[in-house]
């Protein structure tokens, strides 16, 4: 940022804060200040989006690609690095803007397609290929015939208030999160009300805590308010613990300056002068964009001592952890960010009266933070006007799986889970059924058929075994077998509780084990081992009442929360596994058994080459045969046979 | 402040701000416990308390959770039960199971629990996850298969000692107990006091055991078999034996030894008495050279251990002389290879002792003597015990015994030496003996027989101020330290001794549920210190007897090579 970019920022934050009132900016500073907030482009700008999903799908090639178009002679252009849409399905994606023309977006932009991209779009033409719609805006000229993005099937029924600014600005250039916006909510608020007149509009508001668990964070801030104290601390949690959980690196990779403006907030709110935002050591971009952004907000001021002569200081600190599953548990997490394991501690006394080293401490996850700037900015009723009576404003949720568009969508509360599925997700692929959703990643439930309707909603009063939790969105089709996501869930759950309390590490291994006695070889059974199984199937759901009312944390206490559920709804599915050892989905491999049709085996061998039991036998251009016993169902037969002659039961 | 809760739909009464575990057992109401103990910071890791609160939906633990006004508890109501079981049930399917085969067989709180609730089957499949016994301490047996992860040794080892040598590592179902980056406890910085060993709910730590060796040497005629006793043994075997807890058996001892096939017993408050001496004239030493103050005691092997891992800078302030039993086991090899005509190596000294860090002790490098042991055994007393079962001996039909000379006398002085302050108080006794020529006035030192963190005691003598201090943990020794620097404090000797209590209460005890009973041992001591007539050690009759024998005194080189010690850095992990 140079110089002249600082004042005129300077002078739009600061924008009636103080007496005098700074000058008004000038005609040319106007002009600038539309430059950066990229209404204004001199030249063709061409964006890619370079988050992480967006790297996976390819997007550094397609970035390599754009760079190149750029060197070649007569073409006056630019890049700009952005971040993730949300849309991951279609990474990766490139927009480009023209001077005066409104902002194009494109989906599954492969290195191979930008040089017929670019060479259109710079000839002012929009090529229907890849195409998937224009961003309008005042005073830019619509291009004809291209459908706005907001119209797209999966855009449609989103409400972006967290996402406004994720994939469409350069998270790393603090001068265009400054020029659309950010941090004019922080500034207002330190210079306008007290920390308790900030409490009070969040607990109007009604802002219930993302993570999980739905806790109003107005009250959580005010308890640590109130609790006496000097050293008062303020924890992020950004880590996206959750196997398919893509919130957090959203929001640090795209827009890391909205978490550090909502975590700025609570920390005025709740009396803290000292701040942490704990992210995973497996999000390399996502500590990047932060340190990055951390950084830059230093520079301008925006935390610090005396922050812009306000007489409030705050102090940011980057915890890169281990990423363990556990420390999303909020006790677990102070431990582990006093050095020490990250093993919950029981409660009372609550983090919010004797947190980290003993002092009070709010931990509050990314999303909740990343709404406090709207609704400081816009007022409790604005908050409000969006989502249900008892659970307002919008939520993200990663919604992952089977359908056919996939990603991280920011939806109003209230929306139906069939809205999600059907409608942001364009329904399941390959023109399969639905079976069933997941919600609320690991320590989350089933939902059946007959619960789509069932309108999104957080309640701190209802189970988080009935809610969307942190807020994963598993879809699954017909395809899939119930009792082998449930097994990959607790063995996920075994292998991360912090192994404290008994009822979590013992009960949760014994859980896996008897799922895996389930879904395991019939061949190798005796009379004891089927007796075993038998008695473990009885104990299911008994245990899981133990482990929910006698577990130290919420971990444990939610663990039972997918087996229990899926006993519930797709008991015929488990009775199937038990009893008749059989998996209609043919997904537990060890249930699987297949056959050679004779009549159709040529003898070629080939099945019996590649059999890694070696359970195929017969002699060469005779039919062959499986042994039942030695097959572990690996089913690598039945992907060798050319002839169709292998099936499975 | 009283508050009133109602307790399986009666009244009872609440201290405000206690934890409702306090109050039910205040109330005779006993919920089990597993990973709770007194001493220690709850965690609320097994969950066995949990206890039923009307309008919570999960049980709570009553370890943990405060009172309040409003609470209306079930402790045990079908559905606490129904939990305390499944859980014991979950940690047995995880468990060897081998209970016959069990060093704490009889001994065990998991396989009371097992008991007490009543289960008769196995509701979940037994699946243990493979894992070894750690045997390379000298003195420790670790096996983390019978580890039931409730973390008393963790805290015991952490908050009251002061060592950390054990930490939970890894997670979920791989989650351990162990030592510095999970290395065999040889290599830790365990100092092998052993009070893990006495909080261990089952077997998974406990003391190397040496009974069976014991016994083959009992009746070997090749050798010469001999026994010497810490002063803390005669109180500490009564109530495992029947007796009320901490009733003297010094005079049955006797007798339950020689029954045994030890060919002589000795009395170690007679080295105790022989290392007093050597240590006021080696202070006096110091005293006039100005150096090497506050003098620090050596006597406990574990601190010891302790000092040179982890306070390498202190070494120079220890006293730098053996412990009592490896002044005794070299006295006893050298007396008896001169009196019996016997090569060092076929008299086998024996240490009885309340104290597993002796077991390490004995085969430090420096504690042998021509390659020969001073000390070739040491058992605890949970291994005599052993040994009077496995024995056949009846101890209420003993005839009453004495010790053998020449070692069979100690002074009262010298079985202070087992509790904690006792050090301090021998040292206090002895020196104002030295230096005025006749016994203080009143020997009896009630501050240094406090329960206070730090306990010190100033007395003067040969026209001088002087200050001894004993301490309860590690941790206070540093602050007292830097106190002592800065003139805050006029101190000129530091009892230090690893196990809180002292030798009583020594991790080689008798297991005992009832903690209070090493508190019982203390006052026996005490009581006897009160009759004995012989209340210094430099009045000890038996040592005057060696002393004019060998021609010898205090302090002469004789005397001094006999229990010269020295300390060097160790390094552990």
């Amino acid at each position: 940022m140079n110089g002249h970019d600082h004042d005129i920022l300077t002078k739009v934050l600061t924008a009636g804060l103080r007496t005098p009132v700074p000058p008004a900016l000038t005609e040319e500073e106007q002009w600038h200040l539309e430059g950066l907030q990229l209404k204004r482009v001199d030249r063709p700008l061409i964006f890619v989006g370079t988050g992480s999903c967006g790297q996976i799908a390819g997007a550094g090639e397609t970035l390599h690609a754009v760079n190149a178009y750029l060197q070649l002679p007569g073409i006056d252009a630019a890049v700009e690095e952005t971040g993730c849409k949300g849309y991951c399905s279609m990474e990766p994606m490139l927009d480009i803007q023209l001077p005066g023309k409104a902002r194009l977006s494109f989906g599954h932009v492969t290195a191979g397609d930008v040089p017929e991209i670019l060479d259109a779009v710079l000839n002012r033409t929009v090529p229907e290929n890849l195409l998937l719609g224009q961003y309008p805006q005042d005073g830019l000229e619509n291009w004809a015939r291209v459908p706005l993005v907001k119209d797209l099937r999966f855009f449609r029924l989103q409400q972006r208030h967290l996402m406004e600014r994720c994939g469409m600005i350069n998270p790393r250039k603090i001068e265009q999160t400054l020029a659309t916006g950010g941090y004019s909510a922080f500034l207002k608020t330190i210079f306008t009300y007290r920390p308790a007149q900030v409490c009070d509009i969040i607990d109007a508001a009604g802002l219930l805590g993302r993570g999980g668990s739905a806790f109003p964070a107005g009250q959580k801030w005010k308890s640590a308010f109130n609790t006496a104290g000097n050293d008062k601390y303020l924890v992020c949690n950004a880590d996206d613990a959750d196997p398919g959980g893509a919130i957090s690196r959203v929001l640090l990779e795209s827009d890391p300056h909205l978490v550090i403006e909502g975590l700025a907030i609570a920390a005025y709110a709740c009396g803290a002068s000292r701040a942490f935002i704990t992210i995973s050591e497996r999000c390399g971009q996502a500590i990047n964009r932060m340190q990055e952004a951390l950084l830059q907000a230093a520079g301008f001021g925006l935390w610090g001592n005396n922050i812009f002569g306000s007489g409030f200081d705050l102090l940011i600190s980057l915890k890169i952890t281990p990423g363990a599953f556990i420390c999303g548990e909020e006790t677990a997490l102070i431990s582990s960010l006093e050095g020490k394991r990250g093993m919950p501690r029981f409660r009372p006394p609550y983090p919010t009266q004797k947190g980290f080293l003993g002092n009070p401490t709010v931990v509050n996850n990314i999303e909740t933070l990343a709404n406090v700037p709207g609704i400081m900015k816009h007022g409790p009723a604005w908050f409000k006007s969006t989502g249900t009576a008892t659970s307002p404003g919008t939520k993200l949720v990663s919604l992952y799986g089977r359908t056919m568009n996939t990603g991280l969508v920011e939806v109003p509360m209230g929306i139906t889970y069939r809205d999600i599925i059907y409608s942001i997700g364009e329904g399941i692929r390959d023109q399969k059924q639905l079976k069933a959703i997941h919600l609320g990643g690991p320590m989350g439930a089933f939902t059946g058929i007959s619960g789509l309707d069932t309108p999104l909603e957080l309640d701190s009063s209802r189970d988080m075994a009935e809610g969307i939790g942190s807020g994963s969105m598993l879809v699954l089709d017909e395809d899939q077998c119930l009792v082998d996501v449930t097994r990959h869930f607790m063995d996920f759950l075994r292998d991360e509780s912090c192994g404290k309390c008994i009822p979590c590490r013992e009960g949760i291994r014994q859980m896996s084990l008897i799922l895996g006695s389930i879904t395991g070889k019939p061949g190798k059974e005796g009379a004891h081992e089927t007796l075993e199984r038998f008695k473990g199937a009885m104990q299911i759901e008994g245990l899981g009442a133990v482990i929910r009312s006698t577990s130290l944390c919420g971990l444990g206490r939610n663990a039972p929360n997918t087996v229990l559920s899926a006993m519930k709804l797709f008991r015929e599915e488990i009775e199937e596994h038990i009893f008749d050892r059989h998996c209609k989905a043919g997904i537990c491999i060890h249930l699987r058994t297949f056959i050679i049709d004779t009549e159709k085996c040529t003898g070629c061998s080939a099945c019996a080459k590649k059999c890694p039991a070696a359970a195929i036998i017969g002699s060469p251009t005779q039919a062959h045969f499986i042994i039942a016993s030695k097959c572990t169902g690996c089913g690598i037969c039945f992907e060798t046979c050319k002839f169709g002659a292998i099936s499975m039961l | 402040m009283m508050i009133n809760i109602e307790v399986n739909h009666k009244q009872i009464q609440a201290r405000h701000g206690e934890t409702i575990l306090s109050a039910l057992r205040r109330n005779g109401i006993d919920v089990p416990t597993l990973c709770h103990l007194e001493e220690l910071t709850p965690t609320g890791a097994c969950r066995i308390c949990a206890v039923e609160i009307e309008g919570r939906q999960e049980l709570v633990t009553s370890c943990s959770q405060p009172v309040e006004e409003w609470m209306k508890i079930q402790t045990h109501s079908p559905r606490v039960l129904e939990a305390r079981k499944t859980l014991i049930e979950l940690i047995l399917a995880n468990h060897p199971g081998d209970c016959l085969y069990c060093q704490k067989n009889g001994n065990c709180e998991l396989q009371r629990l097992a008991w007490s609730l009543n289960i008769r089957e196995r509701r979940f499949h037994q699946n243990t996850l493979p894992s070894r016994i750690d045997q390379s301490s000298p003195a420790l047996v670790f096996e983390p298969a019978k580890c039931i992860l409730c973390g008393r040794c963790v805290r015991i080892c952490g908050e009251v000692i002061g060592v950390t040598a054990l930490e939970f590592i890894y997670r979920g179902q791989h989650t351990a107990v162990a030592t510095t980056g999970n290395k065999a406890l040889n290599l830790s910085c365990c100092i092998t006091c052993g009070q893990c060993i006495q909080v261990c709910p089952t077997a998974a730590l406990r003391e190397k055991d040496q009974t069976t060796e014991i016994q083959q040497v009992l009746h070997n005629k090749a050798v010469f078999p001999v026994i010497h006793y810490s002063p803390a043994l005669p109180v500490s075997i009564a109530e495992t034996l029947g007796f009320k807890p901490g009733r003297d058996m010094q005079k049955h001892l006797h007798a339950i030894l020689r029954n045994m096939g030890f060919r002589k017993v000795f009395d170690t408050s007679f080295a105790i008495d022989f290392l007093v001496n050597e240590q006021i004239e080696l202070f006096l030493k110091r005293l006039k050279a100005k150096s090497g103050l506050p003098l620090i005691s050596s006597c406990c092997p574990a601190w010891v251990k302790h000092a040179e891992q982890s306070l390498p800078d202190l070494l120079p302030l220890l006293a730098p002389l053996r412990s009592p039993q490896q002044i005794m086991g070299r006295l006893v090899k050298k007396y008896l290879s001169d009196q019996f005509r016997l090569q060092p190596h076929q008299v086998i000294s024996c240490s009885l002792t309340p104290c597993t860090a002796k077991k390490f002790e004995a085969q430090r490098e420096e504690m042998m003597e021509n390659g020969t042991a001073d000390v070739d055994y040491v058992i605890t007393t949970r291994e005599l015990i052993r040994l009077i079962n496995l024995n056949g001996i009846d101890v209420r039909r003993q005839e009453e015994d004495v010790p053998d000379p020449p070692f069979a006398s100690g002074s009262a002085a010298a079985r202070l030496y087992s509790s904690t302050g006792g050090v301090a108080e021998a040292f206090a006794r002895a020196l104002y003996y030295k230096l005025e020529g006749k016994e203080m006035s009143s020997p009896k030192i009630n501050k240094l027989r406090s329960s206070k963190e730090t306990k010190v005691f100033s007395f003067t003598a040969g026209g001088r101020e002087f200050g001894v201090a004993a301490i309860q943990s590690f941790n206070s020794l540093l602050p007292l330290l830097e106190e002592i620097k800065s003139g805050k404090k006029h101190i000129q000797f530091i009892e230090v001794m690893a196990c809180p209590g002292g030798c009583v209460n020594g991790g080689g005890q008798a297991l005992n549920d009832d903690r209070e009973a090493w508190s019982q041992r203390m006052k026996t001591i005490y009581e006897l210190d009160e009759r004995d007539p012989v209340r210094v050690s430099a009045k000890n009759p038996g040592l005057l007897a060696y002393y004019k024998s060998t021609q010898t005194e205090p302090g002469s080189r004789e005397a001094a090579s006999l229990c010269q010690a020295v300390f060097r850095e160790r390094k552990v992990l």
